[in-house]
């Protein structure tokens, strides 16, 4: 028998290597990227077949499905990394409808020259923070780009949920007399992402509150499910986005109470510095709720029971009005509106 | 927040209410403008309008840098920034306001020209050391409380041997702004009543510069702080100098600003720039004696030196109230274009692009007034 020699299979050096062009061709190099890095990070039933596609079977409920595209700048912050943030923030656009997350896939656009221990270190946090969601990446895929033509990483997420009966969350339920609730402080995430931005760094303790909120969801659903009427995560744009859309597509008016909205002094502070609002600042482990007045305060005391809920507040209430204005008593008496954004130049956030 | 919160006290706003709601006299109105987009945007954001009886009418000021730069200047900055050794180093406010033809820096930037968005002069003077082939052009705007920074970056590129530097300098100064105001503010609907004047250029210039204000023109004046209790304290100051009849400098502002203001900025910029003879501002058109440039021993430094800019005067949007709003004499909602063809997503005016802009503050914080307003006219007809 003729002995023929096998390629000496080296192992990936994480410590010095970097993405090359090879780790996106389709060849080998691209075959042990993935199984050194992502399988081990995300380990699943459905990724060990090494398919092209994750095959789930039938799931019980009505589906629903959300992609999201992930670039913040820097990729890793205080409080998180474009990783974790990847996992939480499509959970939650699931969660959002009241659903429960079943599967994520998730894609990754690499830049040429990127270093490897970072890509592992993004792929863990992922793997990570699916793990401890108990959401599974089912499906994936990676293209490296050539050196300027990607700032890193870039990852897309998918995810698939499915909501039980009788629940029938959309932003165009807000009805007059509805109750607005927040489940913690605003502007975190996108004044963490500040601070550690080259050109802006200041000294601050503040952490991006990036988490899944699919539980706190669920205790939410448990305690008065058909009281829900509109749930949102306030990301890009922050509350300010978020009760405009609703107010939009509902056509109602919000009035919220500025004295209400929780804020941590040290995320005020930053603002103040950095003329920011902090109605405007990006949260990514936060919710908006608009709820119907008679379960509001079961409503609130059950998200309070729960970690990511404890500093929940009720801040308004749904009026009628052709306008569509956020109307807001500022803490100092007077009355103002809480307008979309408008074309301020924000760093990417997430 | 320390040293915030006290000035944002909703308790101590309610008392000042109540005194200026008492000491302004029924069957006279207080006509008083607030010269500074600091102001506006305070008195918008914290709804301070809602806290004054309806007899004392708050005036917005020119005091926006960006809305009081003419269109020309714009033209200029974007064919600068064509240039391909150029690399422009501007604010992010500018990058929206719109010039001639529906050209903006945004615009440009989005075709190819190379603006960066900058936070301080020092951010565009370390681009040009860390980029020698680069002519980085710092485009400076503003009033007495932004000269002072640019005059050291000058100064500073100056002491670096940097040769790839240049400031296209429009920084304006406001007591002149503030005499065209008064000398154009005779008719009936522009009189004012009283100023509620600068802060922050006042800690720079100090008070003495306004006291022309009280004695030639015969209106009162108080420094004010930017918060929105200064705002209200200055208010009453100002309605007690109506009802006594004084005309006088007064000075809320006494924790940051005294008589002299900050002599050393004053002398930087002095070594740095002189007077133009002659200077336009939108809606104010030609001032004299109103701007500065860069003094002959920094020519090196000066952008209209370097590439030869010749200014043309460039005519606003006929149907645009911007110039008239900066004057004082005629309020966003009196302009056709607010919140239908113009809003801070699509502005056509200056006054609509900056946060400190009239129409810009009251569409963002201040238009649910209006449909109140058009709700009881309606209920009297």
């Amino acid at each position: 028998m003729t002995h023929i020699a096998q390629p000496l299979r080296r192992k990936l050096d994480i410590k010095n290597g970097r993405v090359d062009l090879s780790h996106g061709s389709g060849g080998r190099a691209m075959a042990q990227l993935v199984a050194d890095i992502f399988h081990d990070a995300f380990g699943n039933e459905w990724l060990r077949r090494n398919d092209d596609q994750a095959s789930l079977g039938t799931l019980p409920g009505r589906l629903v499905m959300t992609t999201d595209g992930y670039v913040v700048s820097p990729l890793f912050f205080p409080g998180g990394d474009i990783g974790s943030l990847s996992v939480h923030g499509t959970i939650n656009d699931l969660a959002m409808a009241g659903a429960t997350p079943k599967f994520l896939s998730a894609s990754f656009i690499i830049e040429e020259g990127f270093p490897l221990a970072d890509l592992k270190r993004i792929a863990q946090s992922m793997g990570e923070a699916s793990r401890s969601a108990g959401v599974p990446i089912v499906t994936g895929d990676t293209k490296v780009v050539e050196r300027g033509k990607a700032d890193g990483v870039f990852i897309s997420t998918a995810g698939v949920g499915v909501v039980a009966d009788g629940l029938m969350l959309s932003s165009d339920q807000a009805r007059p007399g509805d109750v607005v609730l927040v489940s913690g402080s605003m502007g975190d995430h996108g004044v963490a992402i500040m601070s550690s931005r080259e050109n802006l760094q200041f000294d601050t303790h503040i952490l991006s509150d990036s988490a899944p909120l699919h539980e706190l969801v669920a205790v939410m659903t448990a305690t008065a499910g058909g009281a829900l009427r509109v749930m949102r995560d306030p990301t890009r744009g922050g509350l300010a986005a978020t009760l405009n859309e609703i107010a939009q597509q509902s056509n109602v008016g919000v009035f919220i109470e500025e004295a209400h909205v929780p804020v941590k002094p040290e995320v005020a502070a930053a603002c103040e510095f950095l003329g920011l609002d902090p109605l405007y600042v990006a949260n990514e482990g936060k919710l908006v709720a608009i709820v119907a007045p008679q379960d509001a305060d079961a409503l609130l005391g059950a998200m309070r029971t729960h970690p990511l809920g404890r500093d929940a507040a009720a801040i308004g209430a749904i009026v009628e009005d052709e306008h569509n204005f956020v109307q807001m008593t500022t803490a100092f008496g007077g009355g103002r509106i809480v307008d979309w954004l408008s074309g301020e130049q924000l760093p990417r956030i997430c | 927040m320390k040293y915030v919160d006290e000035y944002r006290d909703a308790d101590l706003a309610k008392a000042l209410a109540a005194r200026i709601a008492a000491e302004a006299k029924p069957g006279v109105s207080y006509r008083f403008m607030e010269f500074c987009g600091g102001h506006t945007h305070a008195i918008s954001r914290y709804g301070v309008e809602d806290l004054l009886p309806a007899n004392v009418q708050m005036i917005h000021g020119p005091g926006c840098p960006v809305c009081v730069l003419p269109i020309g200047r714009i033209n200029d900055a974007i064919k600068l920034a064509a240039l391909p050794q150029v690399t422009l180093c501007t604010y992010a406010d500018l990058m929206r306001v719109p010039a001639e033809n529906g050209a903006s820096l945004m615009k440009a930037r989005a075709a190819g020209a190379d603006i960066r968005m900058v936070y301080s002069t020092m951010d565009a003077l370390r681009i040009a050391e860390a980029e020698p082939h680069r002519e980085v052009v710092f485009l400076a705007i503003g009033f007495e409380t932004t000269t002072p920074p640019t005059a050291l970056a000058v100064k500073r590129a100056q002491a670096l041997g940097l040769r790839n530097f240049f400031v296209f300098c429009n920084h304006v100064l406001t007591p002149a702004a503030m005499r065209a105001i008064l000398d154009g503010a005779n008719a009936e609907t522009e009189r004012l009543d009283g100023i509620v004047g600068p802060a922050h250029v006042s800690t720079v210039i100090g008070a003495r510069p306004y006291e022309f204000v009280a004695e030639i023109y015969r209106t009162p004046i108080v420094i004010s702080g930017f918060e929105p209790l200064d705002v209200m304290q200055s208010i009453l100051m100002l309605t007690r100098q109506v009802n006594a009849g004084r005309r006088e400098v007064e000075n809320q502002y006494a924790r940051a600003v005294s008589r002299d203001g900050n002599i050393k900025a004053q002398r930087e910029m002095d070594e740095v720039f002189d007077l133009r003879d002659s200077f336009e501002w939108r809606g104010l058109g030609e001032v004299p004696k109103s701007a500065l440039r860069l003094r002959g021993a920094y020519a090196k430094f000066d952008a209209e030196r370097r590439f030869d800019i010749e200014t043309v005067r460039a005519r606003d949007n006929p149907a645009c109230e911007c110039g008239a709003i900066l004057r004082g004499a005629k309020r966003p909602t009196d302009c056709k274009l607010f919140g239908s063809l113009c809003t801070p997503d699509t502005p056509m005016g200056s006054c609509m692009v900056s946060s400190e802009g009239s129409c810009a503050a009251h569409y963002a914080y201040g238009r649910f007034r209006d449909a109140r307003r058009a709700r009881a006219v309606e209920a009297v007809s």
